[in-house]
């Protein structure tokens, strides 16, 4: 690289760097900044002046100092080594860099996004003669115990296979197939490069009609997330954001989990770190960090590199997404990367719009939401992409701009909310301010791979809390105790589904994954004793006696009492609450027939 | 480097504009001198050979022709050794004791840099600081970062002192254990007040106190807590100490910075606060932790007063989203002569899953924290009807929900300023309270557990009764 293909630093103002000289910069061009090589990014050209965001720390750079121009975006490497790892905002791997500089972060640190030595077991797909496209597969990698790595055509080269290597053991860096295209020619390897703001390509858009299984009650019988779909949850901090998320990440049935920690705690990635490979995913028995892969760009970290960082992670999802995988991305938290933008544009002194966010912020936000989706793939395999995005309100107030666009972008809303986590309800979803706009979607699947009758049970439990919600109106300002007998069992049921059904408790271990059907099975019970026990209050018999019993009790603690594999101790419980009612009414109609005569 | 600049372009609130500056670095230290007097900056924004300066002492009397400039060719680095143990700094790290200057095994970087998620071990190891609220209910780790949210006038120093002098671990000797106290803003008497009981405790030999007084220059305010982490990793992660760090006020703090943001004419986001706030509390508060195949950690207690009491204002708000928990105290409980007046729901610990229960405290802490949080909840709920329909309509149930509130406050919330509870006291008189309750009510304990520990109703009425 010579004099001209680089400019000069003119000014710094944090990430911020003005570059000067007649090296004509493209827009969005990666480039290395400073004698230390800083990797950044050019994000706007004027007509004597280059601006570029720094991806590192920029204490110490000087101007004078050369910006050497790189002539590409800011890209990733996508390949085999990417799954069970950890990178920063821009794919740079977190454990060679702590084999550079310890313990600590230190800046100019260049090195191989992947393990360029490491060997793979290939075994190729194609044959010379065959007529490839993009996207088509040419060989099979065992890149984790849990994930078959397909080497796909790169999007935008085609051609007729020209040569192939054997079946072996080679790095990622060896080229495995040669396809030709009239004149041109490309040596395929395992690895190819792609710019990260760019959506990668696809054959088309597909329904959203299967939802992406949690495990966990509140979402997946009341608020279903659909594979493909876009999620948001926010709350204010200590409202559990961040356990959800991790709860998502360790027990949705997704392939692959892309987990961005987005200018966030360094300890709640530590925790991945230690938790995931010890935990064992309940579908192959196999480590949940084989199918993990983690962005991390806490809070301390340089905020470029956390606005880069949502888009690296999204851009990795898709790559898996191509293979035909379905994919979960969480990402935490969006704010924080909302905020960068809003730290950068202010450097930059562009005209702010709301409390100070750029005016593209609703726009970068519907790009980023935009990019999840179930697709058929470019080699008609069927691959989605599931955006999980956690939003950390200001103050905790909803009505904020990130929160506000957000809701206009996603489908599925769960509503963390103060007071529930105050009394240690959790998860703190709110059931009366979360929605989910694909319960219609997945309403067949329902139906048809739990209960036919499934979703007639989620609509009557919904409707017992509605009710509940307006009576407790009435409780505040006259107590519970006037309340006529039927409407005493409404508030007694829903205390049952608050805290037997939706109230699930991440750390006890039977209760924090709960499969789909016993979900089902629980609200059936719900429903059954409220049901029961109405017929009991219509005979004049009053919800106390009905619960001196302690059958309440029996149904809220089937939780923890039946275990997640053992669907006939329903009936068990189903004979139970019918025993112990009969018993009732056939103690209160002896006693009033006594009176009677 | 040896080039000085005379005069300036312009001066605007702390900040100072100089030009011509040959090779400036981008926050690079600079000296600028007015008469006899000697003021530290630093580079904050650099536009050819144009440098804005930050100047820590401030700017008054400064013209745009007094003054002598000189790049000191560094970012700011305070001298460190063994020997900062038992002296008192500036906010700026040099010494303000009288015993002269600290021979120095180091120089660091006040800045810091971050720590390797991969390289940092999650925090598990409990801290008794033998007060019941703290201990059971949102229990301190070691390596955690535990703010206290106050208000002006609430006892928020006191807690902060009765925890460093009762701050145990489960069997740790002493002498690996050292604190660090930063004062931003604080008055002369609360920096007295610390030292004092630092003292009377026998402790001062193991503090090392960096001062930026109420008095003392805002722009200084912004190196303080810098200075004083820079020092806590020193003697946490190269001489193995546990270091307990106390930063006292972030309100100041975040003031401080909200004043030179104004003077750069930056966009504010709320409140007047810039938009990077929560990046700059990051960049002191992720500097808490413990780290792989390093022996000593740092806890971060830092004292926030919430303005106005709002637990929403921008400074708790951003630092709430940052720390792993926080501790609220309350000015009704205060009012009603409890100490500590520790509101006891929004108070969270978010790393005590890990280092309570069996093997750390006793199988039936998560159990208990959890239903004194349901029960207390419940409490606020009664409390609010009682106020509408009046006491005595209650039903019985509420009635017991009433009794039990107020023996909470008096018996489980208050205690002794002297007062060291160990574990075993607390989680007993947690039961002893819940024992006012029907035992069906104990919807969060497994009846194991109930069986097991569930007391004898009348001893805790006896107990308690003048409390109820
Ligand atoms: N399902 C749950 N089961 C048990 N505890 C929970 C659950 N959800 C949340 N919590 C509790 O709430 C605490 C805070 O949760 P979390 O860290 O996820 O909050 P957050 O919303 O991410 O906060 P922040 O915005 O500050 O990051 C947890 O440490 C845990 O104690
Ligand atoms: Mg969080």
């Amino acid at each position: 690289m010579g004099e001209t293909s680089q400019g000069t630093i003119y000014g710094i103002n944090g990430p911020v760097v003005r570059v000067r000289g007649d090296h004509p910069f493209q827009m969005m061009e990666m480039v290395l900044v400073g004698h230390e090589r800083l990797i950044g990014e050019v994000i706007r050209i004027l007509e004597d002046e280059t601006i570029v965001q720094v991806y590192e720390n920029t204490t110490g750079l000087r101007p004078g100092e050369p910006v050497i121009s790189t002539g590409r975006p800011l890209t990733v490497k996508l390949g085999p080594g990417i799954i069970g790892n950890i990178f920063d905002g821009i794919e740079r791997p977190l454990t060679s860099i702590a084999e550079k500089t310890g313990p600590f972060i230190g800046r100019g640190t260049v090195m191989d996004n992947l393990d360029a030595e490491k060997l793979w077991d290939v075994r190729i797909l194609v044959r010379s003669g065959h007529i490839l496209k993009p996207g088509r597969v040419i060989a099979e990698v065992q890149e984790t115990p849990s994930v078959v790595h397909r080497i796909m055509v790169p999007p935008g080269i085609e051609g007729v296979v020209d040569e192939v290597v054997k079946d072996g053991r080679y790095p990622i860096t060896k080229p495995l197939v040669r396809i030709k295209n009239g004149k041109a020619i490309h040596d395929l390897t395992m690895v190819h490069e792609w710019p990260v703001r760019i959506p990668r390509p696809y054959s088309r858009r597909l329904p959203t009609n299967e939802p992406l299984v949690t495990g966990q009650r509140v979402i997946d019988s009341l608020f279903p997330m659909a594979k493909g779909g876009a999620a948001a949850i926010p709350g204010g901090f200590g409202t559990g954001k961040t356990l959800t998320q991790h709860q998502l990440a360790k027990w949705s049935d997704a392939d692959i989990i892309v987990y961005v920690g987005c200018g966030e705690r360094g300890n709640e990635i530590t925790e991945v770190l230690e938790d995931f490979p010890k935990l064992i995913d309940p579908r192959n028995n196999r480590p949940l960090m084989e199918r993990t892969v983690l962005i991390a760009n806490t809070s301390n970290m340089p905020v470029a590199a956390r606005e880069a960082s949502i888009y690296t992670g999204i851009t990795l999802a898709e790559y898996y997404r191509d293979m035909g995988y379905h994919v979960a991305v969480m990402a935490d938290s969006t704010s924080r990367w909302a905020e960068a933008l809003r730290e950068i544009s202010g450097r930059l002194e562009e005209m702010p719009a709301e409390e100070g966010f750029p005016a593209y912020l609703p726009s970068r936000l519907s790009e980023f939401y935009e990019r999840a989706g179930m697709v058929e793939t470019l080699n008609a395999s069927t691959g989605s992409i599931s955006i999980i995005g956690a939003v950390s309100p200001q103050g905790g107030d909803f009505s904020e701009p990130v929160t506000q666009n957000t809701k206009r972008f996603i489908r599925c809303f769960w509503a963390l909310d103060k007071s529930l986590a105050y009394t240690r309800h959790y998860p703190a979803i709110n059931w009366t301010d979360s929605y989910s706009e694909y319960t219609e979607d997945l309403r067949d699947w329902y139906n048809k791979n739990t209960a036919p009758d499934f979703m007639e049970k989620r609509e009557r439990i919904s409707r017992i809390l509605q009710e509940e919600s307006k009576l407790l109106e009435i409780v505040k300002l006259i107590g519970s105790d006037i309340l006529p007998d039927e409407q005493k069992l409404v508030l007694e049921s829903a205390r049952v589904i608050r805290q037997g059904f939706l109230q699930q408790n991440a750390y006890h271990e039977q209760d924090t994954y709960v499969p789909i059907i016993k979900q089902y099975h629980m609200m059936k019970s719900v429903l059954r004793l409220h049901d029961q026990a109405a017929k009991l209050v219509a005979k004049g018999i009053p919800v106390s006696v009905i619960r001196k019993t302690g059958v309440f009790e029996e149904v809220v603690k089937a939780k923890y009492t039946i275990p997640n594999d053992d669907m006939e101790a329903f009936e068990e419980l189903d004979s139970r609450i019918e025993s112990v009612l009969s018993g009732i009414d056939e103690d209160y109609s002896g006693t009033e027939r006594r009176r009677h005569a | 480097m040896n080039l000085e600049y005379i005069g300036l372009k312009e001066i605007s609130g702390p900040l100072v504009v100089l030009e011509g500056v040959e090779n400036p670095s981008f926050e690079e230290m600079v000296e600028v001198t007015v008469g006899r007097e000697k003021r530290l900056g630093r580079i904050v924004e650099i536009n050819g050979d144009i440098c804005v300066v930050q100047v820590f002492e401030g700017t008054h009397g400064i013209s745009l022709t007094n003054t002598r400039t000189r790049l000191l060719g560094k970012p700011l680095k305070i001298a460190l050794s063994k020997e900062i143990l038992g002296r008192v700094l500036d906010g700026a790290g040099r010494p303000v004791d009288g015993l002269g200057e600290i021979y120095p095994e180091k120089y660091l970087d006040v800045n810091g840099q971050p720590i390797n998620p991969v390289r940092r071990e999650y925090p598990r190891n409990y801290i008794q600081t033998g007060i019941s609220t703290i201990d059971c209910l949102t229990t301190l780790i070691r390596g955690q970062k535990l703010p206290i949210f106050s208000g002006s006038g609430l006892p928020h120093n006191q807690l902060a002192v009765q925890i460093v002098k009762q701050a145990k671990l489960a069997g740790e000797s002493h002498d690996d254990f050292a604190i660090v106290f930063a004062a931003m803003g604080v008055k002369h008497d609360v920096a007295d007040y610390f030292k004092n009981s630092f003292r009377s405790s026998g402790v001062l030999d193991r503090v090392v106190m960096f001062l930026n007084l109420a008095n003392d220059p805002v722009v200084e305010r912004i190196v303080t807590p810098r200075c004083a982490l820079t020092a806590a990793e020193y003697l946490a992660f190269e001489k193995d100490m546990h270091v307990l760090v106390i930063l006292t006020d972030m309100t100041s703090y975040a003031e401080a910075l909200r004043e030179i943001s104004s003077s750069k004419g930056e966009i504010p986001s709320r409140k007047g606060y810039p938009g990077y706030l929560y990046s700059d509390l990051a960049s002191i508060y992720e500097r808490a932790g413990m780290i792989r195949g390093k022996k000593g950690s740092i806890t971060q207690i830092p004292i926030l007063t919430m303005p106005n009491d709002d637990i929403t204002h921008p400074i708790p708000d951003l630092t709430g989203y940052i720390t792993e928990g926080q501790i609220v105290l309350d000015r009704g409980l205060a009012s009603r002569g409890v100490y500590p007046p520790v509101s006891v729901l929004p108070s969270l610990s978010r790393l005590m899953k890990d280092g309570i229960g069996e093997g750390y405290t006793r199988e039936d802490h998560p159990g208990l924290a959890n239903q004194l949080f349901a029960a207390y909840a419940k409490v606020q709920e009664v409390r609010a009807l009682a106020s509408v329909i009046g006491e005595d309509e209650l039903s019985d149930l509420d009635k017991k929900y009433m009794r039990f509130g107020r023996a909470f406050e008096a018996q489980f919330i208050s205690q002794e300023f002297g007062e060291d509870r160990d574990i075993i006291q607390t989680l007993d008189l947690g039961w002893l309270l819940l024992a006012l309750l029907p035992r069906e009510e104990l919807d969060r304990l497994s009846p194991e557990l109930v069986d097991k520990y569930y007391k004898e109703p009348d001893e805790s009425e006896s107990r308690f009764i003048r409390w109820m």
